[in-house]
C-alpha cells in the first residue's frame, strides 16, 4: 500500500468517525418520527435531536455538591469510550487503516469501559435512583455480553477471525449464501442491541418515571454539557449496534475499494439500511409494551441461547461443507 | 321531600342500636332532618370507640369521620350557643350498609378536646382523625400513629387553622420551612434501603412523597407523605354563601370538581330544603358521567404508557381531548367546572345539542371499540398489568374503598344503584365486579364504566324533562347541617355542610374517595417490584389535592 493510499485511508478513517458522530442524533430523531407516525402524532422533525444538543451545550452545568471528580470526567469518558468503539465498526468502507483494530473483542471490551464509567456516575452522587440504575444496568449487561460474545464467535469462525472487517469481507465473498449460523447469530444480536441501547421492550427510553427507568435513571443527575455528551454517547451506541448488524449481515454496498464512486454508492448504501432498520425499531417498540424487569434475563437468556445455536449450527452444518 | 321516596328500612340499625345498649351505651336519636337519607345517633364521647368497634363487628363501611369547631365569629354574633354553656367540637362518623347512612354524634369540650380513636378497628380513618387532630385540634387518646397529618411547616404546633382564633391570612407570613422531621416508619434489615420519591415528580402530576422501603427490587414498605397541596379548603369555607361554596368545591380536585360540587350543593339544598327542578338534576347526571368518561380515558391510557405503551395513551389523549373540547362547546367549560350551582345547573341544552351529544357518544363508542380490544388482548400488556397491584378485597372492605378500585377487588357498592339520588332513582345502573383485584382488573372496570356511562348519558338524555334548570335556594334556617353524597368517577363522594345564623357557612367538609385508596395503594404495592410502582399507582390515581384540601 503507497503512503497517499495509507494517508487517504487515515483520512477516510477520521472521516467515518465523525460521520458516526455527526449521524448519530439524526437515527434517533428518525426512530421517533417513525414512533410518532405509528402513534398517530404528527412528531417533532427528525433534527430535534441536534436541536436538544445544541440547547444542552448552552445551557448551565450543575454538578451536585455530593459529587466526586469521576461525575465530572464520566461524561468524556463515556463518550470517548462509544466513539472509539464506534469506529472500529466499519461504516463506509472496508480494508481501512483501523480495520486492524476493528475486533469484536475491542469492540466489547470499549463498550463495557464506557458502561463502567456510567454505572459508576449513577451511584456517585448517592441518590436511590441512579443506584438502581446502575445495579439494573449491570444485571442486563452482565447478561447481554456473553450472549453478544457467542453471536461474535458465531461470526468469527466462519471467518477465522474475530476482525469486523475480514467479517464483512468473507460474507461479501461468499455472496448471497444464508447460513443458519448466522441467522441465529443476527437473532441473537438484535436482543443484544435492544438490552444495550435501552430500547423497548428491555428499557423506555421515553419515559419520565424515575421508579421504572435503567438507563435514564443513572442521568438523572447530569445537566447541561454532561447531559449532553451522555445523550451523545447513548445515540452514538444505537448508531453503533444498528450499523454493526446492517453491515455484518447485509454487507452488500460497503467500499472494497476507496474510490469516490464506491463511497458515495457506500453512503448510499448504509443509509438506506439504518432507514429501514429505524423504522423496523419504531415499529417494534409501538407494538411491545415494556417488559416487566424480571423478564428482562429470559430475553438475554434467549440471546445467549441463540448464540449458542448460532455456534452449535455452523459446527454441525457448515464446517466442512 | 324528593330523597325520602327512595328511603329503604334500615335493616340493620336497630341491631346496631341494640348493640350500643348491652354494652351500656348511652345512645340517642336525632333529628335527621338535612342529613337525609342518613339517620343519625348522638353518644357520648367515651363511647366512640366503641361505637366503631361494633360497627366494624357487624361489617359497617365507614365513610369518614370530621370535626366541627365552634363557629368562627360571625359579623353580626360571637357564639350559637347561650354564654352560659361551655364551647364544643362536635365530632361526626358516617357508616354505612347496603346503601344505609349513618351519622355518629358526639362532642368533646373545646378546653379538653379528647376521645377515644376509631382507627383501630377503621384503619382507614389513620389519616382522617390525625387531620381533624391537626386542623381542629381533637386528641384522639389510643391513636395508633398520633403524629401530625396535614400540618407540615406552615403553622406551629398546637395551633389549629379552623379553630376561631387562627387568623384567615394564617399567622407567619415567612417562607414555610422545609418540611424535614416527619416520623416515616422505619424498616431495618440486610440489604434493606429506602427510596425517597417526590414531593416534586418528573411528570405533570401532583406533588406527594413516597418513601419506599425496598431489598433488591421487591418493595417492602410504602409509606405515603401527602399534604403538599393543602389550600386550606374547609377554612376558606368558612362565612361563604352558598354559590361561593358550590365554586369552592369545585377547586378541591380539578379532576373531581363535577362530583365535589354536585355533593356540595346536594349538602346546601338538603340543608336549607331545596327542590331542584327535574331538568337540572337529569343535566347533573350527564355532566357526572361526561367527567367520569374523560378521566377513565385519560388515565386508561397513562396506565397503559407507565408501562411503555405509548401507542395507547396517544390515542386515548386525543379522545379525551376531543371529549374536553366538545365540553367546552355544549356547557362552556373545558372540566366542567361551576355548572352545577345550588339550585341546579348553570347552562341547558337545546335540542340540536341534544341530537350533537348523541352522535358524539355513538361516535365515541366506535372510537372507543378497537382501542379497548387491544388494551383488552394485547399479550405483552396483559402480561405487565396480570397480577400486578393485588388488592385483597379484605384491604379494600378493612379501608373503606369505593368506586373501581373497590369494584376491582370484588366489592360492588355504588352510590348510583344503592343509595339512589335523582337522576339516577329512575335509571338502572348495573354494578359488575371484578375479583382479581390487580392493575388489570382496575383497568377493565374503568373499561366498563366507560361504555356504561355512555349508555347512561345516552338514557339521560331520552329523559331530559322540559322545565327550568335552577330554582331559588331557600335561606337556610340557622345551623341547619346537610350531607351530600355523590358517585364520583373515584367512588363515593361526601359532602357535609353546616349553617350559621346568618345563612353563610360555618362548616364545610368534602371528603374524597382518595382518603381511602392512598391508603389501599401503600397496600397493594406489598411484594411488587419498584418500576411497576408506577403503574400500580396510575391504576389507583388517588387524588393528591382531593385528600390534601
Amino acid at each position: 500500500m503507497s503512503s497517499s493510499l495509507t494517508l487517504l485511508g487515515w483520512l477516510l478513517a477520521l472521516l467515518q468517525a465523525l460521520l458516526y458522530l455527526a449521524l448519530a442524533p439524526l437515527l434517533v430523531g428518525w426512530v421517533r418520527l417513525v414512533k410518532a407516525r405509528l402513534q398517530g402524532r404528527r412528531g417533532p422533525s427528525p433534527l430535534q435531536p441536534y436541536r436538544d444538543l445544541r440547547k444542552l451545550f448552552n445551557k448551565d452545568t450543575r454538578v451536585a455538591h455530593t459529587a466526586s471528580p469521576l461525575f465530572i470526567i464520566a461524561p468524556y469518558l463515556v463518550l470517548v469510550a462509544t466513539w472509539l468503539a464506534a469506529a472500529t465498526v466499519p461504516l463506509l468502507a472496508l480494508e481501512l487503516p483501523t480495520a486492524v483494530i476493528a475486533d469484536l473483542i475491542v469492540l466489547a471490551g470499549l463498550l463495557a469501559l464506557g458502561r463502567v464509567f456510567l454505572a459508576l456516575a449513577g451511584m456517585d452522587v448517592g441518590t436511590a435512583f441512579g443506584g438502581f440504575g446502575a445495579s439494573r444496568e449491570m444485571l442486563v449487561s452482565a447478561l447481554a455480553e456473553p450472549a453478544m460474545l457467542m453471536a461474535a464467535f458465531t461470526l468469527a469462525m466462519t471467518a477465522h477471525s474475530t476482525n469486523l472487517s475480514s467479517v464483512m469481507a468473507t460474507h461479501l465473498a461468499e455472496g448471497l449464501v444464508v447460513r443458519p449460523s448466522y441467522l441465529f447469530a443476527f437473532a441473537a444480536l438484535v436482543l443484544v442491541a435492544i438490552a444495550e441501547t435501552g430500547r423497548l421492550p428491555v428499557d423506555n427510553p421515553a419515559t419520565h418515571l424515575e421508579l421504572t427507568m435503567t438507563h435514564e435513571a443513572m442521568l438523572l443527575e447530569y445537566s447541561g454539557r454532561h447531559l449532553a455528551l451522555m445523550e451523545w454517547a447513548a445515540q452514538l451506541k444505537l448508531l453503533l449496534y444498528a450499523v454493526l448488524i446492517a453491515n455484518v449481515f447485509v454487507p452488500w454496498g460497503i467500499a472494497t475499494t476507496l474510490t469516490l464512486g464506491a463511497l458515495l454508492l457506500a453512503l448510499v448504501a448504509i443509509l438506506t439500511k439504518l432507514v429501514l432498520l429505524g423504522a423496523a425499531l419504531g415499529l417494534a417498540e409501538t407494538l411491545f409494551a415494556k417488559l416487566r424487569l424480571f423478564r428482562v434475563p429470559n430475553l438475554l437468556n434467549l440471546a445467549l441461547l441463540l448464540g449458542l445455536l448460532g455456534l452449535l449450527s455452523h459446527v454441525i452444518l457448515e464446517v466442512g461443507a | 321531600m324528593i330523597d325520602e321516596i327512595h328511603m329503604k328500612p334500615f335493616d340493620w340499625l336497630s341491631e346496631y342500636r341494640e348493640r350500643l345498649d348491652d354494652e351500656g351505651r348511652l345512645v340517642r336519636d336525632a333529628d335527621h332532618q338535612g342529613l337525609t337519607p342518613a339517620r343519625r345517633l348522638r353518644l357520648e364521647a367515651e363511647d366512640w370507640g366503641a361505637a366503631a368497634r361494633i360497627a366494624a363487628a357487624m361489617g359497617l363501611r365507614h365513610a369518614g369521620v370530621f370535626a366541627d369547631p365552634p363557629d368562627l365569629a360571625p359579623p353580626a354574633q360571637t357564639s350559637t350557643l347561650p354564654d352560659d354553656e361551655e364551647p364544643t367540637i362536635t365530632l361526626r362518623a358516617v357508616l354505612e350498609q347496603q346503601g344505609d347512612y349513618l351519622v355518629l354524634e358526639t362532642q368533646v369540650p373545646l378546653a379538653l378536646p379528647e376521645l377515644p380513636s376509631q382507627t383501630p378497628w377503621y384503619p382507614g380513618l389513620d389519616r382522617l382523625e390525625r387531620h381533624a387532630q391537626d386542623l381542629v385540634g381533637v386528641r384522639f387518646t389510643d391513636h395508633p400513629h398520633p403524629h401530625r397529618w396535614t400540618r407540615h411547616q406552615a403553622w406551629r404546633e398546637g395551633r389549629f387553622p379552623l379553630r376561631a382564633d387562627f387568623p384567615l391570612a394564617g399567622e407567619d407570613q415567612r417562607r414555610t420551612q422545609a418540611d424535614r422531621d416527619y416520623p416515616f416508619e422505619a424498616l431495618t434489615g440486610d440489604g434493606v434501603y429506602q427510596i425517597p420519591v417526590g414531593p416534586v415528580h418528573a411528570g405533570i402530576i401532583e406533588p406527594g412523597h413516597f418513601r419506599f422501603h425496598a431489598e433488591g427490587e421487591t418493595v417492602l414498605q410504602l409509606e405515603a407523605r401527602l399534604g403538599y397541596v393543602h389550600k386550606g379548603i374547609e377554612r376558606l369555607a368558612v362565612g361563604r354563601d352558598a354559590v361561593g361554596l358550590a365554586r369552592l368545591a369545585g377547586r378541591i380536585s380539578g379532576d373531581s370538581t363535577v362530583a365535589h360540587t354536585w355533593a356540595a350543593c346536594q349538602a346546601l339544598e338538603r340543608a336549607s330544603g331545596c327542590e331542584v327542578p327535574a331538568r337540572a338534576l337529569v343535566l347533573r347526571g350527564l355532566l357526572c358521567e361526561r367527567e367520569r368518561v374523560a378521566n377513565h380515558i385519560g388515565d386508561i391510557g397513562a396506565i397503559c404508557n407507565d408501562v411503555g405503551m405509548a401507542f395507547i395513551h396517544m390515542q386515548c389523549a386525543r379522545l379525551r381531548e376531543d371529549w374536553q373540547r366538545a365540553s367546552q362547546a355544549h356547557f362552556g367549560h373545558r372540566l366542567l367546572m361551576d355548572r352545577i350551582i345550588p339550585g341546579g345547573v348553570a347552562v341547558d341544552l337545546d335540542a340540536a345539542a341534544v341530537a350533537t351529544l348523541r352522535a358524539e357518544h355513538e361516535a365515541m363508542r366506535r372510537a372507543i371499540a378497537p382501542i379497548f380490544a387491544i388494551v383488552d388482548e394485547l399479550p405483552s400488556l396483559a402480561d405487565r398489568l396480570l397480577t400486578t397491584g393485588h388488592l385483597q378485597t379484605k384491604d379494600a372492605r378493612t379501608l373503606g374503598c369505593t368506586g373501581y378500585v373497590a369494584k376491582a377487588s370484588g366489592l360492588g357498592f355504588d352510590l348510583r344503584r344503592d343509595a339512589p339520588y335523582p337522576p339516577y332513582d329512575a335509571l338502572a345502573v348495573e354494578v359488575p365486579v371484578q375479583q382479581e383485584g390487580d392493575v388489570a382488573a382496575r383497568v377493565r372496570m374503568r373499561m366498563h364504566e366507560v361504555r356504561q356511562s355512555l349508555n347512561l348519558m345516552d338514557e339521560l338524555l331520552r329523559r331530559l324533562p322540559d322545565g327550568p334548570i335552577a330554582a331559588e335556594l331557600p335561606a337556610a334556617s340557622a345551623g341547619a347541617i346537610g350531607l351530600g353524597l355523590v358517585e364520583g368517577w373515584r367512588g363515593e363522594v361526601l359532602a357535609f355542610v353546616r349553617f350559621r345564623n346568618d345563612g353563610r357557612i360555618a362548616r364545610y367538609f368534602a371528603r374524597d374517595p382518595s382518603w381511602f385508596t392512598w391508603p389501599a395503594l401503600e397496600r397493594l404495592i406489598h411484594g411488587n417490584i419498584v418500576p411497576d410502582f408506577p403503574v400500580c399507582n396510575k391504576s389507583v390515581n388517588a387524588s393528591y389535592s382531593g385528600q390534601d384540601l
